[in-house]
C-alpha cells in the first residue's frame, strides 16, 4: 500500500484520537482473498480523509464463531479481553468488515460493558456517497454491467440492513438483478453458525452451491457481496462450477474502491 | 325443558374440561426458565396487533394468506353467533337477537357469506394438502398425527358451516311456510339456494333444522376441547405468543449471565460475583428451556414455513426447524404426562436432546435465521438450537472435531485459525 495504515497504539502515542475505529475481523485479517476486501477498505477510508486507526496486533476474534457454536465461556472471554483494548483506547465509533464482526460488537458488546456506535462498511460508504464524497469515477466503469447482490444473513434478517449496500451499488449505474430469494428472504451462503470451520452435514447439495446456482439464474457479471465468509463461500461455488472467467465475486468495498481508481 | 338441561350441561362440561387442559398446559409452560418479557408493552401490543390480529406475516405467501384470512375472519365473527345460540339454547328461545330488525338481517347474512367463504377456503386447503401435495406439508415430523390432525379440522370445519347452512335453510323454509316457534328474521342468501333440496313437510324441516343446531354447537364444543391436542391451538396462542416474542436484533444471541460471572472471576480474581444458583448451562430437556420456548412449541401451527426456507433442509440435510417445535411440545407434553401420573419429582431417563432431537439436526443450522423469520407467529427455533449446542459444548465437551480445533484456535491465537497473533496485522503490508 502507498500509504500507512495507522494503528491506534500510534495515535495514542502521538496525543491524537482517530474519528473511527476499523475493526477487520480475523476473516479480513488472515483469508488472503479478505485481506484485499480489507486494504480496499483502508483505501477508501485513506481516500476520503477520514481520521481512521485499526487495533493491528491489538485485535482478537470477537467470539462470535464460539459463541454461535455455544461456547459462550469462551466468547465472554474474547468479548470482555476486546471491550476492555476497545475502552482503554476511549473508542466511540467503529465500522467494521464483516457482518459478522458487526453483529457481535453492536448487539452482544453493550451487554457486557462495551458500547459503541457500529456500522458496518457498506453503511459507510452508502454515507460517504450520500455526501458526495465518494462517487463512481476515475476508475473502473460498471455501467450496465449486471450485478446481483447477495444479502448476508448477520446484516440483513439479523440487522435488517438491506439498503445500504444496494444504495453502495445503484450510484454505479449498473443493472441491478436480484434474485429469487433476497433480501428478507434471503438464502444463507452456509458459512453462518460456525459452519464455515465444519464440514457440512450429509444432505443432497451444498448450501453454497445451491445458492451459487439461484445467482447464476440471473446471468450475472458480478456476484456483489459484503461479508468476507459469503465471499468464501461463493467464490467455491463459482469455481465448482467452472464460472470464474465469466462471472466476477466482489466485496461492495472492493467495487467502490475500483470505480473510484483507488 | 330437558333440552335447555341438555344444552347446559354439555356446555359447563366442555368449559369445565377446556379449562382443565388449558390449565395443564400453562402448568407445563410454566415448568421452563423465568425470562422477563414484559418491557416495552407498547411495542409488544403494536407486534401483537400487527401480527396475530392483523396477519401481517402471512402476506408473503398471498394464496394462502387470502384463504387463512377468510376462515380467520370467519372465526372471529361467527362467535358473535355462538352467543345467540348460547342464549337460546339456555332460555329454550329462538333468534332471539331478530329485535335488532335490519341490523340482525344483516348480521346473519354477512354470517352465512362467511360460512361460505370457510368453507371454500378449507376446501382449496384439503385438496392443497392431499391432492396437490405442497412440499411444505410433507417432510418426517409430517406423518400420522400431525398430518390427519390438519384433516380433521378442516373437516370438522366444512361439516360446522354445512350444518350452519343447512339449519339456516330449514329455518328459512319454516319462516315461509309459517310454522309456530319460527320467528320470520333474517336474510339468507347463501342457504336460499338449499331450499329446494329439503322436503315440504313441517316436522321434517323441524328435525332438520335442531338437529343441524344442535350438530353446531355440540361440534364447536368438541373444537374447543379438541384444541389443546391440536396444533389449531395456535387460534389462541397466537395472541399471547406475538406479544411475548424476541423484540432484540434477530442476531442478538444472549449473553449468559451465568457465564458473566465466572469470566469475571477469571479475569479478575479480586471479583466477587452475586449469588447465583449454579444451574447448568444450555438445555438439555424442555424445562432447561424459558417458558417462551415452550409457549412456542404450544403456539407452532406446524405450517413448514420455517422448514421450507431453511437452507439446511433445503439442502437435504435432517434440520427441519418445524421438527424442533414439534419435538419440544411433545417433549413437554411427555413431562407433564409424568407429573400427573408419577408426581413433580419423577424422571422418567428421557431427554429433548437425543431422545427427541438429534445432535446431526442441531449442528447443521447456520443460525441465519430464515426460520424465525418466516414463522407467521414470531416462534423462534434458532433459540432452542443455541442451547442444545450450549449443552453440548459447555457441559458435555462433545461438539463436532472441526468445531473443537476451531475453538481451540480462538484460545490459543485468538483467531479461529491457526494462524500466529503477530502475524494479525501482516495485510496492511501487502497490496
Ligand atoms: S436459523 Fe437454522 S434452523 Fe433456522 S432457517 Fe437458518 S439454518 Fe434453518
Ligand atoms: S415454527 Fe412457525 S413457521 Fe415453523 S411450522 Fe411452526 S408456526 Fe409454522
Amino acid at each position: 500500500m502507498e500509504f500507512k495504515v495507522p494503528t491506534m497504539a500510534e495515535l495514542m502515542a502521538a496525543g491524537e484520537e482517530p474519528e473511527i475505529l476499523f475493526w477487520v475481523g480475523c476473516a479480513g485479517s488472515y483469508d488472503e482473498r479478505a485481506q484485499k476486501i480489507t486494504r480496499d477498505i483502508c483505501k477508501i477510508l485513506h481516500h476520503v480523509g477520514i481520521k481512521y486507526a485499526v487495533l493491528g496486533t491489538e485485535e482478537s476474534c470477537t467470539g462470535d464463531p464460539a459463541k454461535r457454536a455455544g461456547n459462550e465461556f469462551l466468547f465472554q472471554m474474547q468479548a470482555m479481553t476486546n471491550i476492555e483494548v476497545l475502552n482503554a483506547y476511549n473508542i466511540k465509533k467503529i465500522v467494521t468488515g464483516c457482518p459478522h464482526c458487526f453483529n457481535t460488537i453492536k448487539n452482544e458488546y453493550p451487554g457486557l460493558g462495551g458500547t459503541y456506535e457500529v456500522i458496518h462498511h457498506t453503511q459507510l460508504i452508502q454515507d460517504l456517497i450520500s455526501e458526495g464524497k465518494l462517487k463512481a469515477e476515475g476508475g473502473e466503469s460498471f455501467k450496465g454491467k449486471k450485478i446481483t447482490y447477495h444479502d448476508p444473513c448477520y446484516l440483513g434478517r439479523a440487522n435488517g440492513i438491506y439498503e445500504a449496500p444496494r444504495k453502495a451499488l445503484e450510484v454505479l449505474d449498473a443493472q441491478l438483478v436480484e434474485m429469487k430469494r433476497c433480501k428478507s428472504n434471503g438464502l444463507c451462503c452456509g458459512a453462518g453458525g460456525a459452519q464455515m470451520f465444519k464440514e457440512p452435514e450429509k444432505g443432497n447439495k451444498d448450501i453454497n452451491v445451491e445458492r451459487v446456482d439461484e445467482a447464476l439464474q440471473t446471468n450475472p457479471q458480478v456476484i456483489a457481496a459484503g461479508c468476507p465468509f459469503c465471499m468464501t463461500m461463493l467464490s467455491d461455488g463459482i469455481k465448482l462450477k467452472d464460472k470464474e472467467q465469466e462471472v466476477k465475486v466482489l466485496d461492495i468495498a472492493e467495487i467502490t474502491a475500483r470505480a473510484n481508481g483507488l | 325443558m330437558v333440552a335447555q338441561i341438555l344444552f347446559l350441561v354439555l356446555t359447563l362440561a366442555a368449559i369445565a374440561l377446556f379449562t382443565v387442559n388449558l390449565r395443564k398446559i400453562i402448568r407445563n409452560i410454566r415448568l421452563g426458565k423465568a425470562v422477563n418479557r414484559n418491557d416495552q408493552p407498547a411495542k409488544r401490543l403494536i407486534t401483537m396487533l400487527r401480527v396475530a390480529f392483523g396477519q401481517s406475516k402471512m402476506v408473503v405467501r398471498p394464496i394462502p394468506a387470502f384463504l387463512h384470512f377468510f376462515v380467520y375472519i370467519g372465526f372471529v365473527i361467527i362467535n358473535i353467533e355462538v352467543l345467540e345460540i348460547m342464549i337460546d339454547g339456555i332460555f329454550g328461545t329462538h333468534r332471539i337477537f331478530n329485535g335488532l330488525g335490519g341490523l340482525y338481517n344483516f348480521l346473519i347474512a354477512s354470517f352465512e357469506i362467511l360460512a361460505f367463504t370457510v368453507w371454500v377456503s378449507c376446501a382449496i386447503f384439503l385438496i392443497r394438502r392431499n391432492i396437490l401435495k405442497l412440499k411444505r406439508f410433507s417432510g418426517v415430523e409430517m406423518k400420522s398425527w400431525p398430518k390427519s390432525d390438519a384433516n380433521y379440522i378442516l373437516i370438522t370445519e366444512i361439516l360446522l358451516m354445512t350444518a350452519f347452512l343447512l339449519m339456516n335453510a330449514a329455518d328459512a323454509k319454516l319462516q315461509s311456510i309459517g310454522a309456530g316457534h319460527y320467528v320470520q328474521a333474517g336474510a339468507f342468501p347463501v342457504s336460499q339456494y338449499l331450499i329446494n333440496l329439503l322436503p315440504s313437510t313441517e316436522s321434517a324441516l323441524v328435525i332438520i333444522e335442531r338437529s343441524c343446531w344442535w350438530f353446531h354447537i355440540i361440534g364447536i364444543l368438541a373444537f374447543l376441547n379438541y384444541l389443546p391436542y391440536s396444533k389449531h391451538f395456535h387460534i389462541i396462542f397466537a395472541f399471547p405468543n406475538t406479544y411475548f416474542s424476541n423484540l432484540e436484533p434477530k442476531g442478538e444471541f444472549t449473553n449468559m449471565a451465568s457465564v458473566t460471572n465466572e469470566v469475571k472471576a477469571m479475569l479478575d480474581p479480586s471479583f466477587v460475583p452475586a449469588e447465583s444458583e449454579p444451574g447448568k448451562f444450555g438445555a438439555k430437556d424442555v424445562t432447561d428451556l424459558t417458558w417462551v420456548n415452550l409457549m412456542n412449541a404450544y403456539t407452532c401451527t406446524e405450517c413448514g414455513r420455517c422448514t421450507s426456507v431453511c437452507p439446511a433442509n433445503i439442502t437435504g440435510k435432517l434440520l427441519s426447524p418445524r421438527k424442533i417445535m414439534m419435538d419440544t411440545r411433545d417433549r413437554i407434553t411427555e413431562v407433564g404426562q409424568n407429573i400427573d401420573k408419577h408426581g413433580a419429582e419423577h424422571q422418567d431417563g428421557k431427554s429433548l436432546l437425543d431422545d427427541y432431537i438429534s445432535r446431526e439436526e442441531i449442528w447443521a443450522c447456520t443460525s441465519c435465521n430464515a426460520c424465525t423469520e418466516a414463522c407467521p407467529v414470531n416462534i423462534d427455533p434458532l433459540q432452542i438450537i443455541v442451547e442444545l449446542r450450549r449443552f453440548a459444548v459447555m457441559e458435555e465437551s462433545q461438539a463436532p472435531a472441526s468445531i473443537n480445533a476451531m475453538m481451540g484456535n480462538i484460545e490459543n491465537n485468538q483467531a479461529p485459525w491457526k494462524y500466529s497473533p503477530a502475524d494479525r496485522f501482516n495485510w496492511a503490508e501487502g497490496s
